[in-house]
C-alpha cells in the first residue's frame, strides 16, 4: 500500500464497499470453493480453505476453474453472504458478470475492481479498506 | 467504446421483446467489461446455467422464461441438479427435484435441446472447426477449444444464456485468432510413452498444466502417443479444473498446433516450463486424499461417460460381480445410456451392479447419502472437486484399478508405471 494509503484500481463493476480485506495469491472457483449458504471458502486445495469471506473485501487474482462460479456468486448475494468486493488482477468477467446480474435481479451489486499487479501485491488480510466508485481504495 | 449493430439495438431498446431486452442488457455491461468494440454473431451456444443451485438460479431462469424468452441458435443444455427420472433410487429431497426439474423445464420452453450433458461435444450437435460459438461448462469450453478448434470465450453460467437468447457475444477474446497464439510453452522431458499410454496420463498431465499455466494459453510439447477422444477430454476436465484453461494446443495432436511454432503462431513463449516424471508423479499424488483401503463407491464419468468408454468398461467387468459393500455408478447423458444399451455393452455393466444416472452427476446433485464417505475414480474432474463439495476422501486411480477395487471392496492400485525410478 502507497504511503498515502491510497490505490487506484479499474473499477470493473463500480461501487462502494467498506470491510475488513481477505488476500490470497491463489486463484478460486466459486462453485467447489465457496459455500454460499455459509460465506465460507471450502475449497480443500486452497489455503483459505475453511475462511469466512462473506462481508470482506476479498482480493483473489482471478476466478478459475467452474464456469458455475458466477451462479455460486449470485446465490450467495442473494443469501447475504457475498463478499463485500472483489479486488482482481486483471480483468475477471466472471465475478463482474455475477455482480451485473445479481443488480439486475436483486438490485445489489458488489463492486470489482482490477488492480495493477504492484498495487495487488501491498494488499494485506486484515486490512480494513474503502472501495469507492472511481476503483480508489483507501486503507481507513 | 461499443458500437452496436440496428439489430442489436432493437433489442436493447425492447422491441423485440422483454427477454431479449434483459439478454441484451446483460451483454452489453459485459462488452463493456471486456472493452468489445462490437459484437458477432455465433451459430451454437451450450448453456451451463440450467444447473439447480438454490433459489437465485431458479429465479434467473423463470423469469426468462416468463418474459417469453427464446434461444436464436442452436442450443444445448449441460447437467441439470436432478436425475429427472431416476432421482428417487437416491438422497435427493422431493423439494430439491422439484425445484431442479422446474430450472429444466424453464430451459426447454426457450427451446434449448434436452442433452442434459457435460460432454456436448459428443452429441450430434458438436460444432466444427472455425465455427464461433458460446459455451459453458468448462470442460466443455476447453474441449471445443483446442481438440475440435471451434471458438468459445469462457462463457460463465448466466451469461451463456443471454448469448443465446440474442445469437451475439463481445467479440473479444478467443473468437479471434490473434488471440489464439500459445503463451506458455511446457515440454515433456524424459516421459516414457509407456507411461503415456496409461489411461491416468492425460488426466494427471491437465491437473498439473491448469496449475502451471494460470491465466495463459499452455502449448505441451513432448506427447509421442496418440491419444483417444475421451484421453483428451479427461486433460480438458482436468486442466479446466486446476486452473482456467480454455483454450490448450498439444503439438502433433490438437488442430491449431500441427507444430509448437504454428501454436505459438511464429512467436517466442513467454515463459518455458519442463515436465518430468516426478512433476507428473506429484501431481497424481494430489488427485488422492486419503491413505487408507477403504471405498464405498467407485464413480465414473466426469465428463459423462461416452459409448467408447462404456466398451471399454464392459469387457473389464464381463462375468464379475461388484463386492456387495461398494456401490459402482457411472454418470452419463441419456443418449450415450441409450447408445450403449443399443450396443450391447451395457447388459454386462449392469450385470456387474453398476448404475448409471444420467443429466446430472454427483457434484450437481445431492445424491449421495451420507454414509458414502470415501470414493474411488478414474477422474480429475471429481478427484478434483469431490473432497471440497462433498466433503468426501477420494483415490485417484486407473480404469483397471476401479474395477478392481469394486470386486474386492477394497483400494487396490496397480502403481507399478508410476513408480518412482531411482
Amino acid at each position: 500500500m502507497a504511503a498515502d494509503g491510497v490505490i487506484f484500481g479499474r473499477a470493473i463493476v463500480a461501487g462502494d464497499a467498506r470491510g475488513e480485506a481477505l488476500v490470497t495469491d491463489e486463484s478460486l472457483s466459486f462453485w467447489g470453493g465457496y459455500d454460499f449458504r455459509t460465506g465460507e471458502i471450502i475449497d480443500r486445495h486452497h489455503p483459505l480453505a475453511g475462511v469466512r469471506a462473506a462481508g470482506r473485501i476479498l482480493a483473489v487474482p482471478f476466478s478459475k476453474g467452474s464456469s458455475t462460479t458466477t451462479a455460486v456468486l449470485l446465490e450467495s448475494v442473494r443469501a447475504g453472504t457475498a463478499p463485500a468486493a472483489i479486488l482482481t488482477t486483471g480483468t475477471d468477467s466472471f465475478f463482474a458478470l455475477a455482480s451485473i446480474v445479481a443488480e439486475l435481479m436483486y438490485g445489489k451489486a458488489f463492486p470489482v475492481v482490477a488492480l495493477a499487479d504492484a498495487d495487488f501485491a501491498s494488499l494485506e488480510t486484515g486490512m480494513h479498506l474503502a472501495v469507492d466508485r472511481s476503483g480508489a481504495i483507501r486503507l481507513i | 467504446m461499443l458500437t452496436l449493430s440496428p439489430r442489436d439495438k432493437e433489442m436493447l431498446d425492447g422491441r423485440r421483446g422483454p427477454a431479449a431486452q434483459f439478454a441484451m442488457q446483460i451483454l452489453v455491461r459485459m462488452a463493456d467489461v471486456y472493452e468489445a468494440r462490437e459484437l458477432m454473431d455465433i451459430s451454437h451456444a451450450h448453456i451451463d446455467s440450467a444447473i439447480y443451485l438454490g433459489d437465485a438460479t431458479l429465479e434467473f431462469a423463470e423469469r426468462l422464461a416468463s418474459l417469453g424468452a427464446r434461444v436464436a441458435v442452436p442450443t444445448s443444455l449441460n447437467v441439470s441438479g436432478v436425475d429427472e427420472c431416476g432421482w428417487k433410487d437416491w438422497a435427493v429431497s422431493p423439494d430439491w427435484a422439484a425445484k431442479a426439474a422446474r430450472q429444466m423445464l424453464a430451459y426447454e420452453k426457450m427451446g434449448a435441446s434436452p442433452t442434459w450433458t457435460c460432454a456436448p461435444y459428443q452429441t450430434a450437435m458438436r460444432p466444427s472447426f472455425g465455427q464461433q460459438i458460446a459455451w459453458g461448462e468448462s470442460n466443455a469450453i476447453a474441449f471445443a477449444n483446442s481438440v475440435i478448434g471451434a471458438r468459445t470465450e469462457r462463457y460463465p453460467d448466466l451469461l451463456d444464456i443471454c448469448c443465446a437468447i440474442t445469437g451475439r457475444v463481445p467479440a473479444v477474446g478467443l473468437h479471434l485468432t490473434e488471440n489464439r497464439a500459445g503463451q506458455l510453452l511446457l515440454r515433456l522431458i524424459g516421459v516414457p510413452a509407456a507411461l503415456q499410454q496409461d489411461d491416468q496420463f492425460f488426466p494427471v498431465l491437465g491437473h498439473l498444466v491448469g496449475k502451471l499455466a494460470e491465466d495463459r494459453i499452455p502449448v505441451i510439447e513432448g506427447v509421442s502417443v496418440s491419444p483417444t477422444e475421451d484421453d483428451l477430454k479427461a486433460f480438458a476436465a482436468a486442466v479446466a479444473s486446476s486452473g482456467r484453461v480454455a483454450l490448450f494446443h498439444i503439438a502433433g495432436v490438437t488442430p491449431e498446433a500441427p507444430t509448437v511454432e504454428a501454436a505459438f503462431h511464429r512467436r517466442a513463449p513467454e515463459q518455458t516450463i519442463d515436465i518430468t516424471v516426478r512433476d507428473l508423479q506429484s501431481a497424481r499424488a494430489e488427485l488422492t486424499t486419503t491413505d487408507g483401503r477403504e471405498l464405498d463407491m467407485v464413480i465414473l464419468g466426469s465428463p459423462h461417460f461416452s459409448l467408447a468408454e462404456f466398451e471399454r468398461l464392459a469387457p473389464l467387468v464381463a462375468g464379475r460381480r461388484a463386492h456387495p459393500r461398494v456401490k459402482f455408478l457411472i454418470t452419463s447423458s441419456r443418449l450415450m445410456k441409450e447408445a450403449a444399451h443399443e450396443a450391447g455393452v451395457l447388459a454386462p455393466i449392469v450385470d456387474f451392479g453398476a448404475r448409471i444416472t444420467v443429466d446430472t452427476c454427483i457434484l450437481a446433485s445431492p445424491m449421495l447419502p451420507a454414509e458414502i464417505k470415501t470414493l474411488m475414480t478414474n477422474s480429475a474432474k471429481y478427484a478434483y472437486y469431490a473432497p471440497s463439495l462433498l466433503g468426501s476422501r477420494i483415490t485417484f486411480g486407473s480404469l483397471a484399478d476401479c474395477v478392481r477395487s469394486a470386486i474386492e471392496g477394497r483400494v487396490v492400485r496397480d502403481d507399478s508405471i508410476w513408480q518412482p525410478t531411482v
